[in-house]
């Protein structure tokens, strides 16, 4: 009680005890109560602050930069140039011919007949799931995307409002909060917002290196997965992105059986991301998981694959998304949650039209790959050009590049002072691999499909300033 | 003055030349042992707290001897210091202290006497007397020390004293401390008023007197009262909810199932497990099966009516599906269609690039400028507090999921809108406590009711967060009057909740007095933070297909949480283009409003019209596509059963499907909900023939 000699005077005398206890536990549940009272209508409730508050990865930093001064030729040529997004730009002119060709039809009905189903079942109430017709044509799509060997089965496909929910409602039906997936890094950012917010879900790194080609080794997964346990933790599955996502690698066959085992030994779900599959310009063979389950007899309840019309089909905007599974309990909650995302009539009338036309499909998906391997050359030969390493990939729309000779040190600070340095005095916007959770420090993702050829020019010429600077300044 | 400070002196004196000698402060004085007998003078002072007996120095003395070999005390101290300290307790121990004395500071140096220092008699009396004068002697890490020898030197004299003294401070070896130093003297100048006031803790000693005294004192006891509410809390719900809230519970009953899911890790057992499970959430959704509006609908597109082709099919009456304005926006869509989605440029990349997810600014703009007319331009809507979603749905799950977290609850006055089930406890976890309103009152809103339910969730220990309400009232279709909305405002201001206005069927008013919560909000000095309002395109549009919900929130922390959320459902850019166009060809939409209104009106009036002629009497509405149906004269048992069976008769025998009041959460029976804008006005003698079948039979039975 000494020690409080400048509270004597309250905790000094008999009561001390009572005063020195009651004072501060008053204090601390008025404090309480005001808070409470106070903040109710200001605050947003417990789980969404985090999300309100959500701290920006230098991923979603670099978006916002560049949207606020985007490059140019000819408005803004200072502004900052976008190889960040994964984006594919280099075949809407072959999206807007079939447009301008076949909306009129696709919307209203073929052959003007007006009272044909168009505009009715655009207003109507449709399944939120995606109606039959999409459903069949997005199965035919996904097949002929995936090489034209696997049939897809248009009662397994669940149509959402983009690959993003699509995830969210997998992780939704796949774990309880709390629960646990294993994700081999690098991996996307966005997954970190899509599998955790809502969901309650942990994301469980396990890493690969570029010793491997920064291909997964089952050593490292059972190592996250034993880790796991330990903590009590329940792993309900691995992701997996195919070709993968910042890297744009391919998983070999062995890889995706060893996967397989894996996720059955352990019982365990598997969900491939395969939203790249028609974006492949190597010559490198893309085994779908697909296309490995038809082969083998596995127990197929516990794949799931998701895709989207994003990437392949540079329909970004359109939102549609689509959740395939092999678990029937898994597509019939996925059925009732898409109440929450679904894709609005319109859009699915237009992509019926779309997806049935299968000869522009065809036609679409050669000129695609042709044009993205065409700007991959481009890009990788002006690395080569600068002295600048990369991983050759083949698939994706996005190179991964190892930046670490222009760093300091060895360091995930160095990196993002250097993606400071790119974004700010280059000014461009690359993705740090620090926000694709790699363990290496030093790797960019630069998307180049959102680029003309000049632009790509312009992009390397600036990454060669911070280069030199780099060289002048050691 | 004088006096004292020549006692001081002589004190000083002896004691520097009695530590002096001593063999084991300055070794090569070995021979000064034992060290002379302590002055009168000082026997003198020390008398004056007590008398101390001649013998004990000379204990002491043999006390310390035959320990002394055995002691490996190291000298680290001060032996200045240390003296110093000595005079300045006799001093005040002794009642001689004067401020003017020169009394050094407390020593810095933490002094460790050793218990050679015992051997002058000086000591032992000194530190008697102390123990006397305070009845619980403060700390200092000296004085344990000292003390724990001392019992073995006046065991044998003193016994009963000194175990009672010192015994509780064994167990203290802390490190000295200059602080602490101290503090003995001002306890023990202090008095006896300082001893009692140790005294009152001395139960708490070992806990409350150390340096996290406050700390430690005010802790506890707050973790105990935590505890304790918390226990309590814990054992009440238990009491009370023998099932656990739904959510948690799901994921409970799946964990009987997981000794099922054994994932070892044994390569032994590579034979072929269970199917793969999925989460124990989404059991409790796929459970949430079949109720009487999904089996409805389910039969209706098996066999859905058709004039031409299927003239005995099921006729749909379930659906809040407007197909009273479908004409105007089918042709507007014909003919604007194309150029509404590419826009006038052509501009592919508007369509196929990624947009903001919660929907364009060209759109909110629209959709802002859209509701306000709505409401013949009462309001004026800020487009930056919109964000846009897939559907009324989505949008309700977005806020609740803003608004509570799971296992909070909201009011919601029955009957209600039969989704808000799924919409609010699916994802979110949110509780629905319905708060019942009755025919007596015309389904309007009971402010005890909702006191009275407020009050229980709060006994039952429930959050509730905010209210719910449709206005247009989603199954009676009434209009909330001005009074009552004020009311709400208040009471949700009072309790400090949120309101959630439902107003997706704004523009399907036709009849007078429709008061926005917007304008309530609006007229005034409420906090309107509190205050969100839902809108969807579907049904005043007729536009059910393209599935655009609107949020439009007061609260800027809630919209900035919802447009981060509004990734997992954003509309598809070509439905917005589209949009933008249709509402923003303001003429076209003045005329349709207008045109949909007094149709709605028309079909309203008819219909009710024809089902009076039955005997069938409705709620008056005046707004949304919908009445609802008092038939509790047909139904058999006047019970939730009863009004399910006759549901049962109309969809298989009358093949009408319409929405049972119990669905709606309905406290009485025999209430249906009749949409009746998905009929055109042909359909609707047959709707009335089938029906009447239904209720012939119904009273020649009864």
């Amino acid at each position: 009680m000494r020690l409080v000699v400048p509270l004597r005077g309250i905790v000094g005398g008999r009561g001390g005890l009572i005063l020195g206890t009651f004072v501060p536990c008053a204090l601390f549940c008025y404090l309480h109560i005001r808070r409470l009272r106070f903040l109710a209508t200001r605050r947003v409730s417990e789980r969404a602050e985090p999300i309100a508050k959500a701290e920006e990865s230098p991923y979603y930093v670099g978006l916002g930069r560049v949207s606020q001064d985007p490059f140019d030729e000819v408005a803004n040529p200072n502004g900052i140039i976008q190889l960040g997004l994964s984006e594919n730009r280099l075949c809407l002119d072959l999206i807007e011919e079939w447009l301008s060709e076949n909306l009129t039809g696709a919307m209203i009905g073929h052959g003007g007949d007006k009272r044909h189903l168009g505009i009715g079942g655009i207003t109507g109430y449709q399944p939120h799931d995606g109606v039959t017709e999409l459903k069949e044509a997005m199965a035919g799509f996904m097949s002929q995307v995936m090489g034209g060997e696997i049939s897809f089965d248009p009662s397994r496909i669940v149509l959402t409002a983009g690959a993003t929910p699509a995830i969210e409602i997998l992780c939704y039906c796949l774990a309880d909060p709390g629960d646990a997936f294993l994700v081999p890094t690098p991996y996307y950012p966005g997954f970190d917002r899509d599998m955790t917010w809502r969901t309650g879900v942990e994301l469980i790194p396990v890493h690969c290196h570029s010793a491997d080609n920064f291909i997964l080794s089952i050593a490292a997964l059972q190592q996250a997965f034993n880790q796991a346990r330990k903590r009590g933790q329940r792993v309900q599955g691995i992701l997996i992105s195919n070709p993968s996502n910042p890297v744009g690698n391919l998983l070999p066959q062995k890889t995706l059986h060893d996967i397989l085992d894996f996720a059955r030994n352990k019982n365990i779900h598997i969900i491939s991301d395969e939203i790249f599959a028609g974006s492949i310009h190597g010559n490198e063979e893309f085994f779908s998981l697909a296309k490995i389950l038809d082969a083998e007899n596995f127990d197929k309840s516990r794949a799931h694959i998701l895709y989207g019309l994003s990437k392949d089909l540079s329909l970004a905007g359109f939102r549609v998304g689509v959740i395939y599974s092999y678990n029937d309990d898994v597509l019939a909650a996925a059925k009732k949650l898409t109440r929450f995302s679904s894709v609005s009539a319109p859009t699915q009338r237009l992509l019926i039209s779309l997806l049935s036309d299968t000869s522009f499909i065809g036609r679409y998906l050669e000129t695609n790959r042709k044009r993205i391997r065409k700007m991959y050359d481009i890009f990788v030969s002006g690395l080569k050009e600068i002295g600048v390493k990369y991983v050759d990939s083949s698939g994706g729309l996005y190179c991964w590049v190892d930046m670490s000779g222009l760093m300091h040190s060895h360091s995930v600070k160095e990196e993002l002072e250097l993606w400071d340095k790119l974004l700010n005095v280059a000014k461009v916007n690359a993705t740090p691999g620090s926000a694709c959770h790699s363990i290496e420090p030093g790797w960019f993702r630069c998307c180049f499909t959102t680029l003309s050829e000049g632009n790509i020019r312009i992009a390397i010429e600036r990454i060669r300033k911070v280069a030199e600077m780099h060289k002048s300044s050691r | 003055m004088s006096f004292r400070r020549d006692i001081w002196r002589f004190v000083n004196f002896h004691i520097q030349s009695s530590l002096e000698h001593s063999p084991f402060l300055n070794p090569l004085r070995g021979k000064a042992f034992p060290p002379p007998a302590p002055p009168k003078e000082c026997l003198f002072l020390t008398r004056a707290g007590l008398a101390t007996r001649q013998r004990s120095s000379v204990r002491s003395k043999r006390a310390y001897t035959s320990e002394a070999s055995r002691d490996d005390w190291k000298m680290t101290d001060d032996v200045s210091n240390s003296c110093q300290w000595i005079c300045r307790n006799i001093c005040q121990h002794t009642r001689f202290f004067s401020p003017s004395l020169p009394l050094s500071p407390a020593p810095s140096q933490p002094i460790l006497l050793p218990p050679r220092y015992l051997r002058t008699s000086l000591l032992p009396s000194l530190v008697r007397t102390q123990f006397k004068r305070t009845a619980a002697p403060a700390p200092a890490p000296w004085h344990s020390s000292i003390s724990f020898r001392f019992v073995s030197i006046f065991a044998s004299t003193q016994k009963h004293e000194f175990s009672k003294m010192t015994r509780p401070r064994h167990p203290r070896t802390r490190n000295p401390d200059p602080e602490e130093d101290s503090k003995p003297t001002t306890s023990s100048s202090s008095g006896g008023g300082g001893g009692t006031a140790m005294r009152v803790i001395v139960p708490l000693q070992g806990v409350v007197q150390g340096r996290g005294g406050l700390v430690l004192g005010s802790v506890i006891p707050c973790a105990l009262f935590y505890f304790l509410q918390l226990y309590l809390k814990r054992n009440r719900s238990r009491e009370e909810h023998p099932p656990p809230p739904p959510s948690p519970s799901s994921s409970a009953e799946h964990l009987p199932e997981v000794p099922g899911l054994q994932r070892t890790l044994s390569r032994a057992h590579l034979s072929p497990r269970g199917p793969a499970h999925v989460s124990g959430r989404v059991n409790a959704i796929l459970r949430s099966g079949d109720s009487p509006d999904i089996v409805g609908v389910k039969k209706y597109l098996e066999d859905a009516y058709d004039k031409m082709s299927n003239p005995d099919g099921v006729i749909q009456l379930g659906l809040a599906e407007n197909k009273v304005g479908s004409d105007l926006v089918r042709n507007w869509l014909v003919e604007n269609g194309r150029e509404a989605m590419l826009g006038d440029e052509l501009s592919i990349s508007g369509i196929t690039n990624y947009q903001p997810f919660d929907g364009l600014m060209e759109l909110k703009v629209a959709v802002a400028e859209f509701m306000s007319q709505a409401i013949e331009g009462a309001v004026s809507f800020d487009p930056s507090q919109i964000v846009l979603t897939t559907g009324a749905s989505a949008a309700i799950e977005m806020l609740s999921f803003c608004i509570a977290d799971a296992g909070n609850a909201f009011l919601v006055p029955t009957p209600y809108y039969p989704s808000f089930d799924c919409d609010l406890k699916w994802r979110s976890g949110v509780e629905i406590i319905p708060v019942p309103c009755r025919s007596a009152d015309g389904f309007s809103l009971n402010f005890t009711a909702l006191d009275l339910a407020f009050s229980q969730a709060k006994k039952r220990g429930v959050k509730v967060r905010g209210i719910i309400i449709s206005n247009p009232s989603d199954p009676v279709g009434s209009l909330p009057n001005r009074e009552t909305l004020y009311n709400l405002l208040d009471f949700a201001t009072e309790k400090n909740m949120h309101i959630i206005c439902n107003e997706v069927f704004v523009g399907s008013t036709h009849g007078e007095g429709f008061l926005s919560m917007a304008q309530v909000a609006d007229s005034e000095d409420f906090d309107r933070s509190r205050v969100h309002i839902i809108y969807s395109l579907s049904e005043d549009l007729s536009l059910i297909g393209f599935n655009v919900g609107v949020i439009y929130s007061f609260n800027q922390n809630v919209v900035a949480a919802a447009k981060k959320l509004a990734r997992f459902s954003s509309i598809s850019s070509p439905t917005q283009r589209m949009l933008v166009s249709l509402l923003s060809d303001t003429r076209f939409m003045q005329n349709f409003i207008r045109i949909s209104r007094e149709k709605l009106g028309k079909m309203y009036m008819m219909f009710t019209g024809e089902l009076r002629q039955l005997g069938i009497e409705c709620v008056k509405g005046s707004g949304g596509s919908y009445c609802w149906a008092d038939m509790s004269g047909l139904i058999r048992s006047y019970s939730e059963k009863g009004e399910l069976e006759l549901w049962d008769k109309l969809l298989n025998t009358a093949k009408i499907n319409v929405t049972p009041g119990s669905i709606c959460h309905c406290i009485e029976p025999g209430w249906f909900r009749f949409c009746f804008t998905a009929l055109t006005e042909e359909d609707i003698p047959l709707v009335m023939k089938r029906l009447q079948k239904v209720t012939e039979t119904c009273k020649s039975r009864s």
